[in-house]
Formats: C-alpha cells, structure tokens, sequence
C-alpha cells in the first residue's frame, strides 16, 4: 500500500481520460439529441485540454508525473505515467480532436451518424490513454479501445466501399495487436514485469537474445500499427474510405500513437535489443521514406495519395528511432507533432476540395483555383510545410533528424540524410503534382463546376484555416517547442527520471 | 509441461497463420481466433505452471496460506479474451455485411476500395 | 423455437436468472462471480426473452434502451474511480462505508459501484447486441 496522501494537483493525469470516457458514455446516453451531444462534446474535449495544458506545465517544471491506480505498490499496480514528450502529444490529440470536431459540423452532410460523438471520444480516450499509460499491458487495452472506435468510425454509414476498407483494416490491425500481445507474454515470462518503469530498470540484466526476439516481435507488431513501409498495406486501402473529417482524425492520430509506441518501445525500454535492430530500423527508415511519395506520385485518388505522404512522414520518424541521439530523439519527436497537425490539416483540405469539385480522383478535378484562391493557398502551404520547406513547422523535424544522421557520422548516418533528402524532394514533386492537377491546370471537359461556399461549409474552412494557422505560427516561432524538445528528449536516453517519478528508484532487487 | 505446452503454442500459431494466408474471410478470421488462442495459451505457459491451490484468499486472512497460482497471467489472458472476442464479433458481422453488399467472401474480388483496372496517372507536370 | 411451452416458461426463466444475475454479482467481491459474469447472464435471459416475445415486446419491456443502460454504467464505473478524489488517494482507491442496521452490518464500498457498473455495461451491450440479431433474423 502507498501510505502518502496523493495532491489533487495530480489527477490532472487521470483526469482527461475519465473525462473522455464519461464524454462518451454521456454521448450514448443523450444520442437521441444531435444538438445537446455536440455541446456536451466540445465542452469535454475543452476540458480535456485544459487538464493537458496543466499537465503539461507541471511536467515542464518539475519532471514526469506518475500516479499508480488504488494505492498499488508500483511494479504490481497499473501505473499511468506522463513524461514530457507523452503529455505533449495527448495535448496535440485534443487540440486536433476538437478542430476535426467543429469541421465535421460543416460537412457532416445529410448522412447517418448517430454514435458519431461517442465513438470520437472513445478514441481519443484511447489514443489519450496510449500516451499517458506507463504499464505496457494498458497500452494493449488503450490499443483496443482505439481499435473499436476506429472500426465504428471507419464504417459509419455503411458505404461499400466503407466495408471494403473495414475489412482490410480491421483484420491487420488486429492481427498487429495479436503480435503486441504475444511479445507482452515473452516479455512478461522472461522479466515478470510489465510496468515501464520496472521493464527499463530490469531489461538490463535480462537474457540478450530473448530481449532482442521480443524488441523483433514489438518492431513488427508496432510498425503494422505505424504503417512502416513493407507493413503498410491497409493504410492506402482504408484511409479514403470514410468521411473526410474521420481520415483526418485517423491521419492525426493513430499511426502518431503505434510510431510513439515503437520510439518508447526501442529507445526507451529496450535500448540494448535496438542497438541489434538497428541495421533493419535503418533499412525500414530509408524504405519508407523512399518508396511512400513515389506511391503518392503514382496516385490519382486525392486521399490514397496523401495516405501516401502520410506514410513517408512515418519513416522520418523511423530515422530519430534509428539513430538515438539527442537530435534524433527530439526530431522524432517534433515530427510526430508536426505531422499531428500537418497530416490532418492535408485530410482537411482533401474533404474541402472533394466538396467543392464532387469528385475523389484528381483526373476528374481541374481549375479549382479560379473558383477558390483561399483553398489553393491552405493545400500548398500543407504541401511546403509537409516537404520540409523553411520556416515551416516541417523543416525543423527534418533539421533535427539530419543534424543526427550527419553528427553520427558512419554509412548509416550518410544514407539516412540522404534518403531524407530526397523524400523531401520527392514529397515536393507528389504535392505540387496534386496542386497543379486539382487547381492549376484547366478543368478537364464534362466536370462539374466547382462549387464553394454555403454558410455551412464556412465552419469547415474555419477550422481547417486555424490548424494551418498553428503549423505556420509554429514554424516562426519554434523556440517553445525547442525548450520543451530540450528538457523531454534527455528523459528518453537516460530514464533515471522516469524511474523515479513512478517510485522504483534504487537498484535492482 | 511447459515444453509440451510450448509445442501446443506452436501448433496454434502454425494454424492461425495457415488459415490467415488463405483468401476467405471466414478462414481469415478463423485464423484469427486461433492465432489469439495461441497467444492465450503462451501468456499462461509463461507466467509459470505450477501445481498449486486457486489465487483466493479465504476470509479473514490477509495473505494465502501455502502457494497459491500466480493470478496475474489469468487477469491478463481474461482481459485478452474479453477484448479478442469483442473484436471477433465486430469482425464477424463486418464480414457478413461485406458479404452482403459486396457479394464477396474471396479477397481478391474485394476491390471496391483499391480498383484493379485504374488507367495510368495523368503524364503531364 | 416459437412453441406455447418455449413462450410460458420463458418469463419464469428470465425471472430467476435476473435474480440469479443480481446475486451473483453481488458475490463477486470475495468469491467467484462478479458484474462481468453477472452482466452476461442478465443479458442471455434478455435474449431469451427476445426469442420467446419477439425484440419489439422485449425493447417495451425493458423501458430503456439497452445502449443508454451500457452509458450509464460507463458512468456508474467511471464515478466510482473518481469517488477517491477527495481522499487523498490516487484514482480508482477503495472506499468504504460499513452500514450497521440492527444486526447485520452491510460493507457498501466503491468497488462495489465499479463492478455494479460494469455489469450494467455488459448487460446493455450483449442485450443491444443480440436484439439487433434477432430483429436482423425476423426483418
């Protein structure tokens, strides 16, 4: 039993998540009124917010806060721990729920959506809780419970093409979550732990060659999850399929929690099997960062191209993991948060210029720019901010991540700055292709006239304009992100920090 | 026993990965269901096999006398199975929806999201 | 299925096994049993209601819909986390209260609500779950 009285100060780090959750119950139980779950909705994720953004200020100022469930005695008790870059990106995932939420008013259309709200805040109760948990058996069940949602939102209204996609991603995804599972039972039969904290204070010790199969197992498992590149299959399959404002919540949020997942898994918890992994993270890195924008270039679909994109980002993630520096850690991830906002703001667009031309393959768009300036002007700074191209919120990641390719020096090093490179270049080509097609070159004969405005639809640009807003502000002013990139990343490649905060200081029993 | 168990493991997953190679839904998720058995069976093999009396403490005791089976293993794998079934059901009606609307059980005629036949991009840019 | 035996004895099953639910998942705290288990049987007994009444007489019957019972309970198990706020103790910490009427002292705790919660949650979703099959089988 833990005797000391817990602060009520702490429970911000509890909190967001029973809000989502009693958010979501309470959108079942009210779901006959369309109008009074909305408010409710907005007013919980507003919430939300407000507990991360002091959880996240407490956590700059004083070090990774943890809170162990029911006066448990740590390593048995279900921890829940929030380090600096966690608290940050469960903020990042309210900040981008509520956006999508306000859009979605906007272009929701006539279709049925009865659970809608309910199943949005489960998900970011479940993406909330894979940020914040600090015991790898409840990031398997925060896993799951983004799972559902995502399911019940992937196939809201039903369409064929809907079901088409649902079947795909359902039955890798949760093959992925299979293999999570089967690498938790190794882990817990060789260490007898699953907490964290107790994982990073004991791997050490642990049988090399077991860690090293289990780190195998958790690469492969999370990476289906991230859509690395020879795993990434489902993603182009599914992510056009539902309603534009739901790929954008799906963009932002969920490969952003498997790529977090497999950053702690290997640099934090097991840094020694990754030093062996690391010719294949290296490999998958330079894989994904190459291949994706040439799928992206290749693709007519609006939204299979920008899943595309979406996957190349992956791999710039995958770099940080693949080479563990300060700079890689911190631009890994900035990247993630960088690509929160980027990737659902391009999904924002997308549903926007779909609404405006009643079309989803770009061949049948065309000359889009003479009806709407504002949008072309949204699509191409997405487009900048997504290759990388200064002062934008994607040049500093990607700065970042190549300071660490070409500070490691070695072959590695050289061939991931260069891949870097040239998925920059790469991206740039995909995107200004798109842009071209959709709004530069003259509408192809027989399309419809493209059509904007409507009071409606304003909430839409609304809020899609205000997330472009954020990454462009970011990109001037990064200096805040720099300090909290400065103080997090240090708690990654040394976790004595962590340790602590959860109370397992001291060696190993 | 746990060698013997650890083979049985090893049957599971073989089957489970035979059955998710195949192209029906049906044997997919089949496949599915055995693979997480198999997963089941590994957490339970792995939290120690032992020959001892149910993790209960009677009442009035604050701790078991004697050893008791180490309960942590079974909270894992009832988590586990309460979430692969919920999962199974989900996957068992989209499957029958698919069949539905799709009129497909075979994957390779399910192509309503990624078209087979799609012409080349556009060359121009 | 739908014999005059099947459609008599069913409200007698369905009694007892909502009875028999309630029990057993009051039992749950010190012996097997609980609100998962408890749930899932309140829910089968729902379903044979179903078969026996049709899924239309059984939604009337049960006066609230069974996705609203699911919410609630959500919020029951949720509450009763919270509850140990404003004790000093991290979230989801026991809270007790012994009730002494005349003889017996009756122990009302938190984890009690957690799991009273959680049956509502599985007694809501499985009786959602099987009313939507069987008006999917009749429709």
């Amino acid at each position: 039993m833990i005797e000391s009285v817990t602060a009520a100060g702490d429970w911000v780090l509890v909190l967001p998540l029973a809000l989502c959750l009693l958010g979501a119950a309470l959108a079942l139980i009210l779901r006959r009124d369309r109008a009074l779950v909305l408010v409710m909705s907005l007013l919980v994720i507003a919430a939300v917010i407000a507990c991360e953004v002091v959880l996240l200020l407490r956590v700059y100022e004083a070090g990774p806060l943890s809170m162990t469930m029911g006066k448990w005695l740590p390593p048995f008790g279900i921890s829940f721990t929030a380090d600096l870059f966690g608290a940050g990106f469960s903020l990042t995932a309210a900040v981008v729920t509520l956006l999508v939420l306000v859009y979605y008013e906007g272009d929701r259309g006539s279709g049925l959506d009865v659970n809608f709200h309910a199943m949005v805040l489960l998900l970011l109760a479940g993406v909330t809780g894979s940020f914040l948990t600090g015991d790898l058996f409840n990031l398997y069940v925060w896993f799951e419970v983004m799972l559902i949602a995502s399911f019940g939102l992937l196939v809201l209204g039903g369409r064929p093409l809907q079901l088409d996609a649902a079947v795909k991603y359902g039955f890798l995804n949760f093959l992925a979550t299979s293999f999570f599972l089967l690498a938790l039972g190794l882990l817990y039969g060789s260490l007898g732990t699953l907490n964290m904290a107790d994982i990073m204070r004991v791997a050490p010790q642990a049988n090399m060659a077991a860690m090293g199969g289990i780190a195998a197992i958790l690469l492969l498992a999370f990476g289906m999850k991230a859509a690395v590149f020879p795993l990434n299959g489902w993603l182009p399959a599914s992510y056009h399929a539902p309603p534009p404002a739901i790929s954008a919540l799906f963009a932002g949020l969920l490969t952003k929690v498997g790529v977090f997942a497999l950053l702690k898994s290997m640099v934090v918890l097991l840094p020694a099997s990754r030093d062996l992994l690391e010719p294949v993270l290296v490999a998958l890195a330079m894989a994904t960062l190459l291949i994706a924008p040439l799928g992206a270039i290749a693709e007519t679909n609006l939204r299979r191209a920008i899943g595309f994109l979406l996957i190349g980002g992956v791999g710039a993630v995958l770099v940080g993991i693949a080479l563990p520096s300060l700079d890689g850690v911190s631009g890994a991830g900035l990247y993630i948060f960088h690509a929160m906002l980027s990737m659902t703001a391009l999904y924002l667009v997308a549903g926007l210029i779909e609404r405006a031309t009643g079309a989803t393959d770009t061949r049948a768009m065309g000359g889009l720019y003479a009806a709407s300036a504002p949008l072309s002007i949204l699509f191409f700074v997405l487009i900048l901010a997504v290759a990388g191209v200064p002062p934008l919120l994607g040049f500093w990641p990607k700065l970042l991540l190549l300071q660490a390719s070409l500070g490691q020096g070695g072959w590695s090093g050289g061939l991931l700055a260069g891949a870097l490179v040239v998925n920059a270049v790469l991206t740039l080509i995909a995107g200004s292709r798109l842009w071209a097609h959709i709004f530069w070159r003259a509408a192809p004969d027989g399309a419809a006239p493209a059509v904007v405005g409507s009071v409606a639809v304003w909430t839409g640009y609304g809020a899609t304009a205000l997330l472009v807003l954020l990454i462009v502000a970011a990109g001037l002013w990064p200096n805040a992100l720099f300090e909290i990139l400065a103080k997090g990343a240090p708690d990654l490649l040394d976790p004595s920090r962590y340790v602590t905060a959860v109370g397992l200081a001291g060696g190993v029993p | 026993m746990d060698q013997v168990l650890a083979v049985l493991v090893g049957c599971f997953m073989a089957v489970g990965i035979y059955l998710l190679l195949s192209r029906s839904v049906i044997r997919m998720l089949l496949g599915l269901v055995v693979f997480g058995n198999g997963v089941n069976l590994l957490i339970f093999t792995a939290g120690r096999l032992t020959r001892a009396a149910a993790p209960i403490i009677p009442a009035g005791l604050a701790q078991a006398e004697g050893p008791m089976a180490n309960p942590l293993p079974q909270a894992l794998i009832l988590t586990a199975i309460v979430i692969g079934f919920a999962m199974f059901s989900f996957l068992l009606v989209l499957a029958y929806r698919a069949y539905q609307s799709l009129d497909a059980d075979d994957t390779d005629t399910m192509r309503v999201a990624e078209p087979v036949d799609a012409p080349n991009p556009p060359l121009s840019y | 299925m739908n014999t005059i035996i099947f459609r008599t004895m069913a409200p007698i099953i369905v009694c007892i096994m909502l009875v028999y639910a309630v029990y057993i998942c009051l039992r749950g705290h010190n012996e097997p049993g609980g609100g998962f288990i408890g749930g899932l049987i309140a829910a089968s007994s729902i379903a044979i209601l179903g078969m026996a009444n049709g899924a239309e007489a059984t939604r009337r019957a049960l006066r609230v819909d069974p996705l609203s019972i699911a919410g609630i309970g959500v919020q029951i198990a949720a509450l009763s986390g919270l509850a140990s706020l404003f004790t000093g103790s991290p979230f989801m910490t026991s809270i007790w209260l012994y009730l002494e009427l005349g003889e017996t002292i009756v122990p009302l705790s938190t984890p009690m609500a957690f799991d009273i919660g959680v049956f509502l949650v599985v007694f809501g979703t499985i009786s959602a779950i099987a009313l939507g099959l069987e008006e999917g089988e009749a429709g």
